[in-house]
């Protein structure tokens, strides 16, 4: 056991830290507060090769591992949540199937836009009335004219109307349930597809997540990830990755908090000293700074594990369930640290605390997390 | 990053894991019940090097690798929690000769206690200093080649039953600061005016004697005393720095094996027609268990890999691991007698020692309320 980060690790850290301090977290305010969809920064990540961090080196990325991505996500999510969702769907649950179950003709065909930013990608598994219970899909694949035509529609897809491609799960098996689900590239240019207005929502506002529609969507057949059957495994893959990421984000978001509330207990004054003299204060940053520890510790001991090739759902789980438990406690507690300033918007607190609870919900809501991880515990001897 | 054990780190857990399965599990209740020192199970460690762990092969130990202790500690706190006092103590009694000893020293003392000939322990705790350990009264007067030691210690784990101590005491008896009127001393038990008083009755961890040690006019030889006089208080806290993830792991410990009780259980007590498992509110309260236990196993882990890489700043990651793993097996530990329903509360299921013996991880080794002092005092300071 040797827990230091390797000086590739280190490197890519210093570039995403840099990146967030003097990009991301200027804008961050106004991206919140005008409901913007970043794209300068997405730009601009892109042009540092943020988006291709998973992408093996062949087709034009990093060929990094999911340590690194983690690092990244964090840092960019210490300043701007919204930005980091957006470069973590696209590169776990987005760009990670292609790379992990595409024939290299269509890792040809789509990595290298991806890896580079040109094109961002999105995910779209969830339906209206198949959130937690992903197997019972109401969208169809229906073979046609030597290939698919997709009816249906998605809910809850971040990314829609920026993304280039969409991953997409369709029933080819309608009642089949879990083994009746294939997997889907479908171009955003494609005319059978209709992206829906951006949600209003609580928090993640400079993120969009729309509904989108397939309507007699023709999908030739090369398009198709895996063989027909393998989309939910292709599903669940993506979710393990995809939860390394939002694990990472919900550091983020602690950490940024907690680096707020211990300047403020070190400047703010009351009764004649600084209110990080009190014990009761000093008390909430020890339990914050001992959360964050631990999240970052299992998420990273996870992304190590997912590297060396093993076996990760049920660390994946326990992951996400705590990073983003810890999350929403964290931020909660940094804001009530800062008092009445805490609840301003004015300040990046308030974003923090609305954009933490997302994380206990997307990629699996926590509830779905310990179903996972019970299944695994009582499935072992 | 490399978060796999070593091929030596795994085979001392996995045979510490044997060996306490086999010997150690079938005495853990019968430990608790009689309230006596298990010295046969102090017997069985040595005799499997286990009480070398902490030292390195020059004075005569088998590792000196925190992690490696940790990994023990862990194993053994999985089935009888006294048990693994025997090793935490052997560690941290001889940390001060370790970390602060001349070679004369370590040379005298450290081998005997690596070969389990001898037990340490570790004095600090006095009746009215507690966490504030600078306000200790207990003093030593230098008389020629000796210090004359005289007061009393309270709460020593182990100091009943131990041949070498580590006495802190005042050597400056008007100074008001603890970072310079405090010394270390080397203590022999069969030194004249050395006396161990009553043992505590406990909640929990009934067979590691808590004593009370009384010193009246100790003469200790001046080639004794541990680092320079005066800066005693400053290798106690160095100390603690490298005790307290020992507690994390014995916490992690305890907590492991009320988890996988609680898991048995589970699948094979049957209501309504079904194992318990089969519910949401059972399998909810194991995943909860198993998580917090795996977020604290990567502290605990983490602190030692720290301590091993000589990092500068292992005082938070050593107090972050014991704060974290030591709240977590008080939920774990409390959730599985639970789980277990009335069952859980009959002495005939372990999980109801393991909640009172989880107790104690959070109290000793600095109470969890001076841990957030000592980790938002850091914070704060950078």
């Amino acid at each position: 056991m040797e827990l230091a980060l390797s000086p590739e690790q280190e490197e890519i850290r210093r570039l995403a830290h840099d990146f967030a301090v003097k990009e991301v977290k200027p804008r961050a305010q106004a991206i919140d507060q005008d409901h913007e969809f970043p794209q300068d920064l997405v730009d601009k990540a892109s042009q540092l090769g943020l988006l291709g961090i998973l992408v093996p080196e062949e087709y034009g990325g990093a060929g990094l591992d999911h340590l690194s991505f983690a690092i990244v996500i964090e840092e960019i999510a210490r300043f701007c949540a919204s930005t980091a969702v957006i470069i973590d769907v696209h590169t776990s649950v987005g760009t990670e199937p292609i790379a992990l179950f595409g024939t290299a003709e269509q890792k040809r065909r789509w990595l290298p836009d991806l890896a580079s930013g040109k094109r961002l990608a999105a995910f779209a598994l969830t339906e209206a009335d198949a959130g937690s219970d992903a197997a019972h899909l109401k969208t169809t694949a229906t073979r046609r004219d030597g290939g698919y035509e997709l009816n249906g529609a998605k809910m809850f897809i971040t990314n829609a109307g920026h993304a280039g491609l969409y991953v997409v799960m369709a029933a080819t098996a309608p009642g089949k349930g879990a083994e009746g689900i294939s997997a889907f590239v479908v171009e955003a240019a494609n005319p059978g597809i209709t992206v829906g207005p951006p949600f209003e929502k609580m928090g993640l506002n400079g993120s969009a997540i729309s509904e989108v529609r397939f309507d007699r969507c023709q999908v030739p057949s090369t398009d198709r990830l895996g063989m027909e059957g393998d989309g939910f495994k292709v599903a669940m893959r993506a979710l393990d990755s995809g939860r390394i990421g939002i694990s990472a984000q919900a550091i983020g978001l602690a950490q940024g908090a907690l680096d707020d509330a211990l300047a403020y207990a070190r400047e703010r004054k009351q009764f004649g000293k600084p209110i990080g003299d009190f014990q009761t204060i000093q008390n909430k940053i020890a339990d914050m700074a001992v959360k964050v520890s631990a999240a970052r510790w299992l998420t990273w001991a996870t992304a190590a594990r997912c590297d060396r090739g093993e076996a990760f759902t049920k660390e994946a789980s326990m992951t996400k369930l705590f990073a983003t438990d810890s999350a929403m406690e964290v931020t909660l507690e940094a804001l009530q640290v800062l008092g009445g300033y805490g609840y301003l918007e004015e300040y990046p607190m308030a974003r923090r605390v609305r954009d933490a609870k997302a994380c206990q919900i997307y990629e699996g809501t926590n509830q779905i997390q310990r179903v996972v991880i019970a299944r695994e515990l009582l499935r072992a001897s | 990053m490399n978060f796999q054990l070593s091929d030596e780190q795994r085979q001392i857990k996995e045979m510490v894991h044997d060996l306490c399965l086999e010997r150690v599990e079938p005495r853990a209740a019968e430990i608790d019940r009689s309230g006596e020192f298990p010295w046969d199970v102090k017997k069985l460690f040595q005799e499997h090097d286990i009480l070398g762990i902490p030292f390195p092969p020059e004075y005569g130990g088998v590792s000196g690798s925190a992690l490696t202790l940790l990994l023990a500690v862990e194993e053994i706190a999985r089935f009888c929690v006294t048990s693994s006092l025997i090793l935490a103590v052997q560690s941290l009694g001889s940390l001060p000769i370790t970390l602060a000893g001349t070679q004369s020293q370590k040379r005298t003392f450290l081998p005997p206690l690596a070969r389990g000939e001898k037990l340490a322990a570790y004095a600090l705790t006095e009746p009215g200093s507690g966490s504030d350990a600078g306000g200790m009264r207990t003093r030593a007067v230098r008389h020629g080649d000796t210090y004359v030691l005289n007061g009393s210690k309270t709460f020593i784990t182990g100091g009943s039953v131990a041949d070498t101590i580590v006495v802190f005491a005042r050597t400056d008896q008007d100074g008001d600061s603890p970072a310079r009127h405090i010394s270390a001393f080397i203590v022999e038990k069969d030194l004249p005016g050395f006396r161990v008083g009553k043992l505590e009755k406990k909640l929990g961890i009934r067979g590691s004697p808590t004593a009370q040690l009384f010193f009246e006019d100790l003469a200790i030889p001046a080639a004794n005393l541990l680092g320079q006089e005066g800066k005693g208080f400053q290798l106690a806290m160095r100390v603690l720095d490298h005790s307290r993830p020992g507690i994390a792991a014995q916490a992690l410990g305890i907590a492991e094996g009320a988890f996988d009780v609680a898991r048995r259980y589970a699948r094979e007590r049957r209501q309504f027609g079904r194992p318990i498992a089969d519910f949401e509110g059972i399998q909810f309260m194991l995943a909860d268990m198993a998580t917090q236990i795996e977020a604290a196993r990567v502290l605990v882990y983490a602190s030692g890999d720290a301590l091993d890489r000589h990092l500068p700043d292992v005082t938070v990651s050593s107090s972050t691991a014991k704060l974290f793993a030591s709240d977590m097996a008080m939920r774990v530990t409390t959730d599985a007698v639970q789980l277990l329903g009335g069952y859980g509360y009959l002495r005939d299921f372990p999980v109801e020692r393991m909640m009172r013996d989880a107790k104690i991880t959070q109290i000793y080794e600095g109470t969890n309320e001076i841990q957030r002092f000592v980790i938002a005092r850091e914070l704060l300071r950078t």
